[in-house]
């Protein structure tokens, strides 16, 4: 189990704990954390699963693939620190990590 | 909505479950039962086809939630129970268990089912469908190297089984009766490619090929034979022919159909106290002027909105263009729109690089977009589409301007 913390817009964190090997996006459709709608269930088809990375974390999330960062150029309000969370593979390296849901996806 | 309400929802694939999930999240506080005939929870279909049948994804991960979340939201899911009458002057539904259950509302989501091959021997020991997690699990130990496996129909549910069986060492044969794959669906340009990347890996299809028989022997079909003579040897086959709305529980209750269950943009039905949602639903298609049934994750989960907020008395979710997506090999396609009756289609990129779009106009009105491993076609489309910009087919062509400049230069001239 690894630690995740989601926040949304306004601050509210909700912690849950992610199963090695699944993706940050599944730990928190299992956990129904709005604001993580997750549509296409993982295809990187569809954006609705955005996400602001701790930037202290972003580099051991690993490197997006081309079809990701297209994805997130066209997303509302993409940062530095954007990634779709059905594209982060969970592992020990990711205890504690915050990342927070965008405005746009409440 | 009061506490004492009763929400019964028949069906429980991606709508039937994203109604439930939907309701809790806006409130609702009374009885809400989701009635399944399959015996698994609400799960994704999607991966079926392509990460569940190679193996590389476990059956947990295709359930829409964990069990424990229907127990901890106070949902009651029946599985492995159908819904088998629907009385709507007494407000109940009759099940297959023998119990019969009220509702004050009533939801609707019993999907599709493929359609039958209508041949005899059709319903062989080796004759799959693919549209279950039970399909699959039945299918799955038959699909081993060096296997002949025949597919029947040449549609995006077809060439994805192909191309999943091909990455597993199968042999594979497509037939398809039109004169091109994916004909029901799209445009020549992307039936050639299509064509062309399944050949490049392995797959025999054969286009205007009508199967005249099934030969069998002690129950299991041994070869396909074509109204032109040829044989096929198979070790099993695959039907991928299209489905079929579930509709006749709502048919036989007097609820208005026509290919699907009739409802408004609010998904309700001539009943008021029931609606339809999802692949069984023939509703507005706002962007287009029109109504139809879609079959796509996009509806379900749109739609299980939908019906959500309007039983809560809240605002509508806005009405996305329709989309879907389809992965075979290492191509990923990515649709927004709906591109019949299109009168020119123009190509964005070389198909032979495996990365290009084919941009789809009515009355010089953008309608719909193929993004073959194209994501920035397929998003700058679907925003153009949301709002019926005014673009030209020479705009989305022009590849000396990114699709941001292009998205840019057509919003600017919204207004």
């Amino acid at each position: 189990m690894v630690k995740i913390i989601f926040a949304d817009h306004s601050g509210t964190e909700r912690e849950v704990d992610a199963n090695v090997g699944e993706s940050v996006m599944e730990a928190a459709v299992r956990n129904n954390i709005p604001g993580i709608d997750a549509d296409c269930g993982g295809a990187c088809a569809c954006a609705t699963c955005h996400v602001y990375v701790d930037p202290e974390f972003l580099a051991k999330t690993g490197e997006q693939e081309a079809m990701e960062q297209s994805m997130l150029d066209f997303a509302d309000g993409v940062q530095e620190n954007s990634r779709l969370s059905c594209q982060i593979s969970v592992g020990a390296e990711l205890e504690g990590m915050k990342v927070t849901t965008p405005e746009s996806q409440h | 909505m009061s506490a004492d309400q009763k929400i019964v929802i028949i069906g429980a694939g991606q709508a039937g479950g994203q109604a439930a999930v939907s309701l809790r999240q806006a409130g609702f506080e009374g009885m809400i039962t989701i009635v399944g005939d399959e015996p698994a929870p609400p799960y994704q279909r999607p991966p079926l086809s392509k990460a569940y049948l190679k193996g590389k994804l476990d059956r947990e991960r295709l359930f829409l939630k964990p069990l424990q979340f229907y127990e901890d939201s106070n949902i009651t899911l029946k599985t492995g129970v159908s819904a088998q009458k629907i009385d709507r002057a007494a407000k109940t539904v009759a099940l297959s268990d023998g119990e019969t259950i009220d509702y004050d509302t009533l939801i609707i989501a019993t999907g599709s089912r493929p359609r039958a091959l209508p041949l005899p021997g059709a319903e062989s020991s080796n004759v799959f469908d693919l549209r279950t997690l039970s399909d699959i699990d039945v299918l799955k130990p038959n699909v081993q190297e060096g296997r002949r496996l025949l597919i029947v129909g040449a549609g995006y549910i077809g060439l994805e089984a192909a191309a999943a069986a091909r990455e597993l060492g199968l042999e594979v044969t497509v037939l398809e009766m039109a004169d091109r794959v994916l004909a029901r669906v799209t445009s020549p340009v992307m039936s050639e490619f299509y064509q062309k990347l399944h050949e490049t890996h392995g797959v025999t299809i054969k286009t205007g090929a009508m199967l005249a028989e099934l030969q069998t022997q002690d129950g299991a079909v041994t070869a396909g034979v074509l109204k032109s003579g040829d044989v096929i040897p198979c070790d099993l086959v695959l039907v991928g022919i299209g489905i079929l709305p579930n509709q006749e529980i709502a048919a036989d209750a007097g609820i208005a159909c026509k290919n699907g269950v009739l409802v408004d943009r609010d998904a309700r039905t001539n009943d008021p106290s029931v609606y339809a949602i999802g692949d069984c639903a023939h509703r507005p298609l706002v962007h287009y002027g029109r109504d139809g049934r879609l079959e796509s994750v996009h509806n379900a989960i749109e739609q299980g909105k939908i019906v959500a907020a309007h039983i809560m008395d809240a605002k509508r979710p806005v009405e996305d263009v329709p989309w879907f997506w389809s992965d075979q090999y290492d191509v990923k396609l990515q649709i927004a729109g709906l591109s019949q009756d299109y009168d020119e289609a123009v190509v964005r990129g070389e198909p032979t690089t495996n990365s290009f779009a084919v941009f789809y106009f009515r009355s010089g009105r953008l309608i719909s977009v193929d993004a073959v491993n194209a994501p920035a076609e397929f998003l700058t489309a679907k925003r153009l589409i949301a709002v019926n910009a005014d673009i030209s087919p020479e705009l989305v062509v022009d590849q000396t301007k990114t699709m941001k400049d292009i998205l840019a230069e057509a919003m600017a001239g919204q207004k």
